[in-house]
């Protein structure tokens, strides 16, 4: 690619590069623990993962194989166009199967596939706070973090059943990380927070508005907050995959037209295409070899 | 036994300052006890410090010099120079006293008023609604009453929530102060009644009583005021 | 009658600049008394409640506080962790204004059940069902337990911050004008409240307050500020019914009689 040399690789300089380094190995050391760095502008506005790119940026190298999903597509406008700028500032590879990549970013979902080890997780984090609802002064929430008082995150819980019945909270479902530091593990749906517990794969949080990097190593203890009379539990689903047949994986409901039509297909787009090309089908899919 | 309340060269003035540090005198070397089962009236004209030196005797005054000895468990204390503590614990196991008007507390029943001052010393709250009962009826306060706050009744139905208040415990020491005013002849003779009573158990009481009839009937002594009125002093 | 204070303050002095907030301030508090702090605005009344409670340190002198294994400690020694937790078990503080103690986006039943879920509690129905206990102990009806205190009435709050700070069995209650600003009616329910809870439970309550009838009312003790100092101290209906400094004959004798 004749562009890149315009740019620097990966787009940031290489002090900023390893300013981010710096907080993504504090990030390590500590898991679960907001480390501050000075966020860049990056040319795309806040909101749309300026955090998680500028933590892919300073990871990437050559050799590097990068997915990018969004809702665990890798196919909607956010994912393309973030694949598209590495590509292009870095000129990595890319790729849509979980297992090829050595970096994974994403946006609300961790891929079905277990990760591995080797494989970074990016996510990107809108608000990095979990007590931020609830609290509203950073100066306090710090104080908080530091002296581990979380009686406040069960007074969100406590406030989800008393006013539900249960415990409502259904992404951004807050965890303690390594016994510690309570964190909000971005809005992924909770379905997928048990993925994060022992994980083999390095993940890495990146909240580029808030400015703020945190990280769980692998094989950390993630426990999902609860009451012991109520305790966690994921989302389940009462049907497959519509497309795959998948069960057990998170489903997005698909509007098929206005008459009240709908299906519900795997959001993790790559795990469902893999699962159709080996010749699994739901009850609205086609075989893969007839649609050929 | 100690004389339970003993009185010495007691001197009281007031200093008014908002009015430019006007010194008021009131009492001068005050001095008198009394007995164990002994009933002692403060007499003289009103404004000679009856009432002031009973104020005094229960910590509401402060006391320019003298002593105020009370035996308190035992102890011999002295009133005008103890401890905020002291004066307290004193006024809940030792000294009691019944004064002209009720200060009345929001919401609290007539029968709780009563009662406190047991449950205050740890009696059980059944066993001193009880007993709170037993002398509200003796002092004929209709029963429809006992359950509301006192501070709605009469002026006589006020007192005698007063009265059963101050005479339900068994303090060794009884201050007093005109318990008779607003009250009929047979709520009267009750208290004439409740002050033998108390006398028969040696307790000792110090009141003021204008009315000479029940003067008559409960003093045992008369302690004039005027003696130790300090314009007296001063002619 | 206890022997041992649960709480000494010796020489509590704080400074802003020249100025004075409060000067040399001393006293001792024991198990179930109550000590009201009086003086009008600006006497550093709230300055030395502040100073006390942790809130705000002092420039000098000391506070120490009895623990529950009988040891006394220096406040301003303690870590930030232990002056925290200390404040969220064995503490209270009810502030003027409910808001400012109060959640007022979270329900009445989480607002009373936080301090349990601050120091470990993880069972849903054993915090709710204490809870309600305490918001009927305070005169707030059962079926408010999931409302707002945004929808609540000035008394209401205050009951319910008063709920949410005993839940946790607290010895040493500190309050800020707890009836400022309410009615004169809600405010007679309230005083009514806090006396027979700190009756009942054996509080030790140092309260500030302007008003000489919430003194009187319930209060043991009392201590007159005048320019951060106190000027006159003592037990309660002594300084009431004989005040001896001329500014706390001024107070005394500016109460409105009804």
């Amino acid at each position: 690619m004749s562009d890149l040399a315009t740019y620097n690789f990966a787009y940031l300089d290489e002090q900023t590069k390893r300013m981010i380094r710096r907080a993504i190995l504090k990030a390590i050391a500590i898991p679960g623990y907001q480390v501050p760095f000075a966020s860049r502008e990056m040319p795309m506005p806040y909101g749309w993962g300026t955090g998680g790119v500028q933590i892919t940026a300073s990871i990437i190298g050559p050799d590097d194989v990068l997915k990018v999903i969004d809702q665990g597509a890798d196919d909607t406008t956010n994912a393309v166009s973030i694949r598209a700028f590495f590509a292009k500032v870095a000129n990595v590879a890319v790729t849509t199967h979980t297992h090829d990549a050595s970096i994974i970013q994403t946006r609300h979902r961790i891929p079905e596939k277990t990760l591995l080890e080797g494989q970074v997780l990016v996510y990107q984090v809108p608000i990095p706070e979990p007590l931020r609802f609830l609290e509203p002064r950073e100066t306090e929430t710090r104080t908080m973090h530091a002296l581990e008082e979380y009686g406040l995150m069960h007074v969100k819980l406590y406030e989800d059943i008393a006013l539900n019945g249960h415990i409502a909270t259904t992404y951004a479902y807050p965890v303690k990380v390594a016994g510690r530091y309570v964190m909000d593990p971005s809005p992924i749906p909770k379905f997928d927070n048990p993925k994060m517990h022992l994980s083999e794969a390095l993940q890495l949080f990146g909240a580029g508005r808030e400015k703020r990097i945190y990280a769980i190593p692998p094989h950390t203890a993630v426990v999902s907050l609860d009451f012991e009379d109520h305790p966690f539990e994921v989302q389940t689903f009462d049907r497959p995959c519509a497309l795959c047949g998948a069960e057990d994986v998170y489903l997005d409901e698909v509007i098929l037209d206005d008459k009240g039509g709908r299906m519900f297909v795997c959001s993790d787009t790559d795990h469902c295409e893999e699962r159709r090309a080996c010749g699994c089908v739901g009850e609205l899919g086609v075989k893969q070899e007839a649609a050929e | 036994m100690p004389t339970p309340l003993v009185v010495s060269d007691v001197k009281k003035s007031f200093i008014m300052h908002l009015r430019g540090g006007l010194v008021l005198p009131v009492v001068t070397d005050v001095n008198f006890s009394v007995a164990s089962g002994e009933c002692a009236v403060l007499s003289g004209p009103s404004g000679v410090g009856k009432s002031s030196i009973l104020k005094m005797l229960y910590g509401n005054y402060a006391v320019d010099n003298g002593q105020i000895l009370v035996s308190h468990e035992g102890r011999t204390l002295d009133m005008a120079t103890a401890s905020p503590r002291t004066i307290l614990d004193i006024r809940k196991k030792t000294m009691g006293y019944v004064s002209q008007f009720l200060r009345t507390v929001p919401r609290v029943s007539a029968l709780d008023v009563v009662a406190e001052p047991l449950t205050a010393r740890g009696m059980g709250q059944e066993e001193a609604r009880e007993r709170a009962g037993e002398m509200l009826s003796m002092l004929n306060l209709p029963k429809a009453l006992w359950q509301l706050p006192p501070s709605t009744f009469s002026g006589g139905e006020q007192q005698r929530v007063n009265i059963a208040r101050g005479f339900i415990t068994d303090h060794r020491i009884l201050l007093v102060d005109e318990p008779t005013a607003s009250l009929d002849a047979m709520n009267r003779g009750v208290v004439e009644e409740l002050i033998a009573a108390k006398k028969r158990d040696g307790v000792a009481i110090i009141g003021i009583f204008h009315d000479l009839d029940v003067r008559e009937k409960v003093a045992d002594r008369l302690i004039d005021v005027s003696a130790f009125s300090p314009r007296k002093k001063a002619a | 009658m206890t022997d041992t204070p649960l709480f000494k303050v010796n020489g509590v002095s704080k400074f802003y600049g020249a100025r004075t907030g409060c000067a040399d301030v001393s006293f001792e508090l024991y198990p179930g008394e109550v000590l009201a702090i009086v003086g009008e605005s600006g006497s550093g009344k709230t300055t030395l409640l502040n100073c006390v409670s942790t809130r705000l340190p002092p420039s000098a002198g000391s506070v120490e506080y009895r623990m529950r294994d009988g040891q006394f400690r220096d406040l301003y020694r303690m870590s930030e962790a232990e002056r925290r937790f200390l404040m969220r078990t064995d503490w209270g503080f009810v502030h003027q204004n409910p808001a400012d103690g109060l959640r007022m986006t979270v329900s009445a039943g989480a607002n009373a059940g936080e301090r349990l879920m601050a120091i470990g509690q993880r069972h849903y129905g054993n915090i709710r069902s204490t809870a309600a206990e305490w918001l009927e102990r305070v005169e707030i009806s059962i079926d408010r337990i999931d409302d707002q205190p945004r929808a609540f009435s000035g008394g209401m709050r205050q009951r319910l911050q008063i709920a949410r700070n005993l839940i946790t069995g607290p010895r040493l209650v500190f309050m800020d004008e707890p009836t400022g600003g309410l009615d004169v009616s809600v405010q007679a329910r309230l005083l009514d409240l806090i006396r027979s809870l700190v009756n009942d439970l054996g509080l030790a309550v140092i309260i500030v307050t302007h008003d000489l009838a919430v003194a009187r009312l319930l209060s043991h003790r009392m201590m007159v500020m005048r320019n951060g100092r106190v000027i006159e101290s003592g037990l309660t209906d002594r300084v009431l019914d004989d005040p001896r400094e001329p500014y706390t004959q001024l107070l005394v004798s500016s109460i409105l009689q009804v």
